[in-house]
């Protein structure tokens, strides 16, 4: 009789556990939500109930993002960009993982290392040199500066992870290819990258998020509305002076955040993987 | 294999040969990615160097040299050893903060439990949400007038709304925010490594260790702990480097205030090196990162080398 008290006073405190995590993790995430649905006259009235509808729910902050401001311009600016540093990446990373993983010796891992340890200097340290080498080159504030700079962190990361995915492809279907009479170049190419459209799937996922996600590149670079990428036009562009337009602010957040949770979401398990590189093996 | 071989007959160019030499071809699909990188982090990191030890403004372009003066003229600053204090507050308390709460967080999720799934596709929100947008979903939970954890309070007759915390207001409370807000960022990347880690520890090392009469605890820390220990420098690094060198959170939540209490290195890099256009100190305080970063990461890489041996 003990044993069944002291194991289900166990069990609940698992649960309450489990809850807690939930709660800590997502309570922002469905304040975001209900902030954006909700009436304005419900959502400054603090004798309401904030955690609830008090009235009846809302779509005007959404349809005010789109008629009153250039919301639906950011999401294409972002849109454009991350086409654009996806093509960049994929052209200059799929090869040099392919080679990093098929170098002799440890060359390739040191090379490896070495390419994916940038990824680790910050923006915030690269920002001022940068903001310079824009504006020489007529790209400032301008959204096409981002296309520029972004491939910077999406390179190292995207050739790190294909490097990893090219190891655990097999020599022997490039060997057989070049029997047959392919060049070694040719084997890559016919061989080698059709056999990694899922690794090339992740990469395009990730590199994506990578730019939907970042902020400071774009804050130092792009000031003119019409240039911002959707998290920054979002987090600068709906405060105007003190003035914080809370509903909209959060259907904003909201419309922008869902699909990267949604892909990042699926794809965690291979990005913790591209982080940690061999140390799970 | 649908490849055919291709006739003899036809003469071999020189592009040809090119690409069948082995290092060759290597070093030319690796060169588009290593000039990039040399090029847009390499070249501007040299900069950034340049620029601190010059007195470049956006005013007066000039390269005159001037040694050590812009870092001299800095630690003079009292805000500026304000700042690095900042940095090293909210990255070590945010740090603490988001591993003892991964470290539960693991534990909790480690055992099968119905609806595992969904728990751990909401728990790892935080790292998945682009953090400026979080950030500002924070601001509005801490609002000054309508913040969610004072109507709580007030509604459970814990406060009275005389008394309710003004959370970005107070120095204190801001910097508390601050740290909050990236330990939650932080936490489920915590936990997920800590999975990761533990779930790659091979079943018969520890049944073996069961076996020979390894309690709970002796499994855990003489054990699976030293074996994952490698993984989880690697999570700390990123931790570290992006928590350290972060100006989203800041930038977006106080603005640096009240009165510079949560004023961190990036963001007075970029106020002075952006806002005010002072490229030269901007740079220089910028470069107050670099040790750090190279430190850590030089010690995490050597750590991660002798336990692969």
């Amino acid at each position: 009789m003990q044993r069944v008290l002291t194991r289900s006073l166990w069990e609940l405190a698992f649960y309450l556990g489990v809850a807690f995590f939930v709660v800590l993790a997502a309570f922002p995430f469905y304040w975001m939500v209900i902030t954006a649905f909700k009436e304005n006259s419900d959502l400054y009235d603090v004798s309401n109930i904030p955690f609830w509808f008090n009235e009846w729910p809302t779509l005007e902050h959404i349809k005010y993002l789109f008629e009153e401001t250039l919301f639906a311009r950011w999401l294409w600016n972002s849109l454009v960009i991350g086409v654009c540093v996806t093509a960049i990446t994929l052209v200059t990373a799929v090869p040099a993982g392919y080679a990093l993983a098929r170098m002799k010796s440890r060359k390739g891992e040191t090379l490896g290392i070495m390419i994916f340890l940038t990824y680790l200097v910050p923006p915030t340290l690269l920002f001022l040199p940068l903001s310079r080498i824009i504006a020489e080159l007529g790209l400032q504030n301008s959204m096409w500066s981002l296309v520029l700079v972004y491939p910077t962190f999406t390179i190292p990361f995207c050739s790190w992870l294909l490097m990893g995915f090219f190891k655990a492809l097999p020599v022997e279907i490039e060997e057989a290819a070049i029997v047959d009479g392919c060049s070694l170049f040719g084997a890559f190419i016919k061989m080698a990258i059709p056999l990694s459209v899922p690794a090339i799937l992740t990469v395009v996922i990730f590199t994506f998020t990578l730019t939907l996600q970042e902020f400071v590149y774009a804050l130092t670079f792009v000031s003119s509305s019409d240039q911002k990428t959707i998290t920054l036009g979002v987090t600068t562009d709906l405060v105007r002076g003190d003035v914080f337009f809370w509903g909209e602010l959060m259907a904003g957040a909201l419309i922008a955040a869902v699909p990267v949770a949604i892909a990042y979401n699926l794809f965690l398990d291979r990005f913790i993987a591209g982080i940690t590189g061999g140390a799970v093996k | 294999m649908a490849v055919i071989a291709e006739p003899i007959a036809k003469p071999v160019s020189r592009f040809q040969l090119f690409l069948d030499r082995r290092e060759v071809l290597e070093m030319f699909l690796v060169a588009p990615a290593i000039i990039y990188v040399l090029l847009l982090v390499g070249l501007p990191l040299l900069l950034a160097v340049y620029y601190s030890l010059s007195t470049y403004t956006v005013y007066d372009p000039s390269w005159r040299f001037v040694g050590l003066r812009n870092f001299w003229d800095i630690l003079q600053n009292p805000t500026f050893t304000q700042t690095l204090l900042n940095t090293f507050i909210f990255t070590f308390g945010s740090q603490l903060l988001g591993l003892v709460l991964g470290k539960f967080g693991a534990f909790l999720l480690l055992r099968p439990f119905p609806g595992r799934k969904i728990v751990r596709a909401l728990i790892v929100l935080p790292f998945v949400i682009p953090v400026a947008l979080a950030t500002i979903a924070w601001r509005w939970l801490f609002d000054s007038l309508y913040s969610v954890f004072n109507w709580t309070l007030i509604a459970l007759g814990i406060l009275e709304r005389a008394d309710a915390p003004n959370w970005l207001g107070t120095p204190w409370l801001a910097m508390l925010c601050v740290i909050i807000i990236n330990a939650w960022r932080f936490f489920p990347f915590a936990i997920v490594i800590f999975l990761a880690g533990i779930t790659a520890v091979p079943q018969d090392v520890i049944d073996a260790a069961t076996v020979d009469g390894a309690g709970f605890w002796r499994r855990n820390y003489q054990i699976i702990l030293p074996m994952i220990l490698p993984i989880m420098a690697i999570g700390l690094i990123f931790g570290i480097v992006f928590t350290f060198t972060d100006l989203s959170i800041v930038f977006l939540l106080t603005q640096g205030g009240p009165v510079g209490a949560t004023s961190v290195l990036a963001f007075a890099g970029f106020k002075t090196g952006i806002e005010s256009g002072d490229v030269a100190h901007g740079a220089a305080m910028s470069l107050f990162m670099l040790p750090v970063l190279l430190i850590v990461v030089v010690f995490m890489l050597r750590f991660i080398r002798r336990r692969e041996i």
